[in-house]
């Protein structure tokens, strides 16, 4: 971590901009700009600032170069992005993607997300990375120039690959299902973590009822009256108190979603492995079967069945000639194709050693974030429930001087 | 204090004795001189040919003169305190008798027989024999007696005497008569007052109860996603190592809050709701004495209009009208006391009530 990025330059995104402009298809939209702002952090100079450096990016351009990183490092679990919609809403909360709240949600995940690449050890070396932090204009370009779209391997050959792999890392395989279970649990708890916020606001803003009937009660008592009042007043409080509850509360439900968008990206690390393993196995399948052809034209002898042996027997043999010939370039193959294995062996040994290593990180890394979510959880709920305590002790010292 | 004795001496059911006397009105509650102590419990249902119904047992205990005993115990249902209210009533027409629960519960939909139902309903009887032993007033109705003491085949032949369906219809003609006679002219000021704060006290408290029903439906929501909630975490705790135990502390902590929750909800449900409902019954029955007020004073006034047109039987009128003038200062006197009486409860109990729910709250929360 010693020469990570995040030691030597504060990033931030601290804005955000509605704009319009033109798309792709020449057609009229609204979008919302980011401003990242990045400055290099000086060794303990006094009074010297280093410049700001500024530039705006839309969300696309974020998931872009979040592809690109995936296809370039795929034994990296690679951060996810925030949300690209509004998910596990509540009543309150809008659906909207140009709602102010959402699109300040959205700009701490940015925010998160680079810092979160920039100090991971290997990613924050990369310079696309790096030029999209500091090159306004051409960054595009410079991107696809890299073509890393060519090296991204097709959805369906993963997912053949996943199904027909005999011999992958058992570890992957354990990763893979944790990261099913991880992810179906982080999911089912955002959803009834949104429904109990939006009964507990029923709860609070009903209470808010309370103060309005309690002042127009008081108006018509005498003794009553004052005791009424204020304490239709603290109903009041109890009622506003949990808009901030729930907002801070939004935050939790933010860091958990990271953690749930993290789950496609080990899974994608896996899919990788089995992709990886796969190609092992159909090549050192197909070296096997071509040295056997070799075996059985240099010996004579049909071991397996093969049309080719039949076709012989029925039109007669080859001449020795063109065994001879057969024979050569079929040791030729092999011998690329014990090459190429010993290449892909060494690729696959390398790939899981360094996935696996960044599979560790990652693990440290969530089981210190997720505590300290928990925590930070417990402590809003104490800091909801000592309020609690405080509204209703004082609307208790009202209603008895009733 | 001359006018109170008065009272007494215009009650047809009221028993002139010494003793009864210098009980009659005592304003303040004192506790320590309570000599009749009234509880409600134990409902059992009873099942005949004709229908099913619930009895419960009603126990006093007493050490008052009057009664022949010191214990009684009796069975009673619904209908012998619908039996009750309205003799009180008739009696004491500008007194305010306490609310009986109501019949059927509209919505909701609630079984007639269901547990909840009866032991809210035997809780409101609870409260409404002890209210009335608590008034100053009525608790020496020799109505109330025999109810409390009475026999079943005692009460039931009791119940059969007494002024009849005639006298009661003749009560229905004159309130109607009285009320298409469009108000009345002379309502004094402290009356109208009254009137005014009852309209307005009825709007509240019908909107409080409201509201606290609200509240109440909105926990139970509240509890049943929290219980969901909680079990996840130790669910995802099973796929992990490291922070399985924060996961673990963390399910305990919603089970705990989802205790504490039911908890709130019991100490609505207990004390907060009932009280709020039986004030809601409590402004209907305002509202109603108040009317019965204005009739009386209906009454006289139309006497004094028909004595002013009629010179000739002067004499006769006049002794009638003084009787009414008289039934009318009683009523009013009655009622004001009763009035104030009422209000000093109703403010004890709203203040202990909410007082309570403040605590509830604050022990919800320190949980």
């Amino acid at each position: 971590m010693e020469d990570c990025l995040a030691k030597k330059m504060e990033i931030t995104v601290s804005e955000a901009e509605k704009r319009t402009g033109r798309n792709a298809v020449n057609i009229q939209e609204t979008y919302t700009a980011y401003l990242i702002e990045t400055r290099a952090v000086e060794s303990q100079s006094e009074g010297q600032c280093a410049p700001v450096d500024s530039l705006w990016r839309r969300y696309s351009e974020f998931e872009l170069l979040r592809n690109y990183l995936s296809v370039t490092y795929p034994h990296i679990v690679v951060p996810p992005l925030p949300e690209k919609r509004a998910d596990f809403v509540w009543h309150k909360l809008s659906a909207d993607n140009m709602d102010p709240d959402f699109v300040e949600r959205r700009r701490i995940g940015l925010e998160n997300f680079l810092l979160r690449v920039a100090s991971h050890p290997v990613l924050c070396q990369d310079k696309i990375f790096y030029s999209f932090l500091t090159q306004e204009g051409g960054w595009k370009e410079m991107v696809n120039e890299t073509g890393f779209q060519l090296k991204a391997d097709s959805r369906l050959k993963a997912l053949n690959a996943t199904f027909r792999v005999k011999n992958p890392d058992k570890r992957f395989t354990e990763l893979k299902h944790y990261s099913d279970e991880l992810q179906s649990v982080i999911s089912h708890l955002l959803r009834v973590r949104a429904r109990v916020a939006d009964r507990l606001y029923g709860v609070y803003k009903v209470h808010g009822n309370y103060g309005r009937v309690f002042s127009e009660w008081s108006a018509i008592e005498k003794e009553m009256g004052d005791g009424l009042q204020s304490a239709g007043h603290h109903m009041d409080v109890y009622a506003a108190s949990i808009d901030d509850i729930l907002e801070e509360e939004e935050h939790y439900a933010d860091q958990l979603k990271e953690y749930l968008f993290y789950a496609e990206a080990l899974r994608a690390v896996c899919r990788k492995h089995e992709l990886m393993q796969y190609d092992l196995e159909m090549a050192a399948q197909d070296l096997t079967a071509k040295k056997q052809q070799c075996e059985e034209l240099a010996t004579g002898t049909v071991r397996t069945f093969s049309l080719k042996g039949m076709t012989s027997k029925l039109f007669g043999q080859e001449t020795p000639e063109q065994r001879e010939a057969k024979i050569k370039v079929l040791e030729e193959q092999i011998q690329e194709g014990e090459q190429q294995l010993k290449s892909k062996n060494l690729e696959g040994r390398d790939f899981v050693k360094s996935a696996w290593a960044d599979i560790e990180r990652f693990k440290e890394q969530k089981n210190h974030d997720l505590k300290e979510a928990l925590i930070s959880y417990a402590v809003m709920q104490i800091s909801m429930c000592k309020k609690g305590i405080q509204v209703w002790t004082n609307a208790k010292e009202c209603f008895s001087k009733m | 204090d001359t006018s109170l004795a008065e009272v007494n001496s215009f009650s047809p059911s009221m028993p002139i004795s010494p003793s009864s006397m210098t009980n009659q009105y005592k304003f303040e509650d004192e506790p320590e001189l309570r000599d009749l102590f009234i509880t409600v419990d134990d409902p059992e249902s009873h099942i005949t040919a004709i229908e099913t119904f619930i009895t419960y047992r009603v126990v006093t205990k007493t050490s008052r003169g009057e009664f022949d005993s010191s214990e009684y115990e009796v069975r009673r249902r619904y209908q012998d305190f619908l039996w009750l209210k309205s003799k009180l009533e008739e009696a004491h027409p500008t007194l305010i008798i306490p609310p009986l629960p109501e019949k059927f519960v509209m919505k909701g939909m609630v079984e007639r027989f269901s547990d909840d139902f009866i032991e809210t309903r035997r809780k409101a009887l609870h409260k409404f024999l002890n209210r009335i032993a608590d008034h100053p007033t009525l608790t020496f109705n020799e109505d109330f007696k025999i109810f409390l003491t009475a026999q079943a085949w005692e009460l039931s032949s009791h119940k059969k005497q007494g002024p009849g369906l005639l006298s009661r219809m003749g009560q229905t003609v004159r309130a109607v008569a009285s009320s298409v006679r469009g108000g009345v002219k002379n309502r004094p000021e402290v009356f109208i007052e009254i009137n005014d704060y009852v309209e307005t006290f009825s709007q509240k408290i019908n909107v409080l109860d409201k509201i606290a029903h609200r509240i109440y439906k909105e926990e139970r929501e509240y509890l049943n996603e929290m219980k969901e909630y909680g079990p996840i975490h130790t669910l995802w705790s099973a796929s992990e190592e490291d922070i399985a135990d924060s996961l673990k502390g963390v399910a305990s902590c919603i089970d705990k809050c989802c205790k504490a929750t039911e908890k709130r909800m019991a100490g609505l449900s207990e004390n907060l709701l009932p009280i709020l409902h039986e004030y809601v019954l409590y402004s209907e029955i305002l509202m109603g004495v108040l009317k019965r007020r204005d009739q009386i004073q209906g009454e006289l006034d139309s006497k004094v209009d028909a004595l002013a047109n009629k010179k000739t039987e002067k004499d006769l009128f006049s002794e009638e009208i003084g009787k009414l003038e008289d039934k009318v200062e009683c009523a009013n006197n009655a009622l004001k006391a009763d009035w104030d009486r009422w209000k000093q409860n109703m403010q004890c109990d709203m203040r202990s009530t909410f007082t309570n729910m403040a605590e509830n709250n604050l022990r919800y929360y320190e949980e």
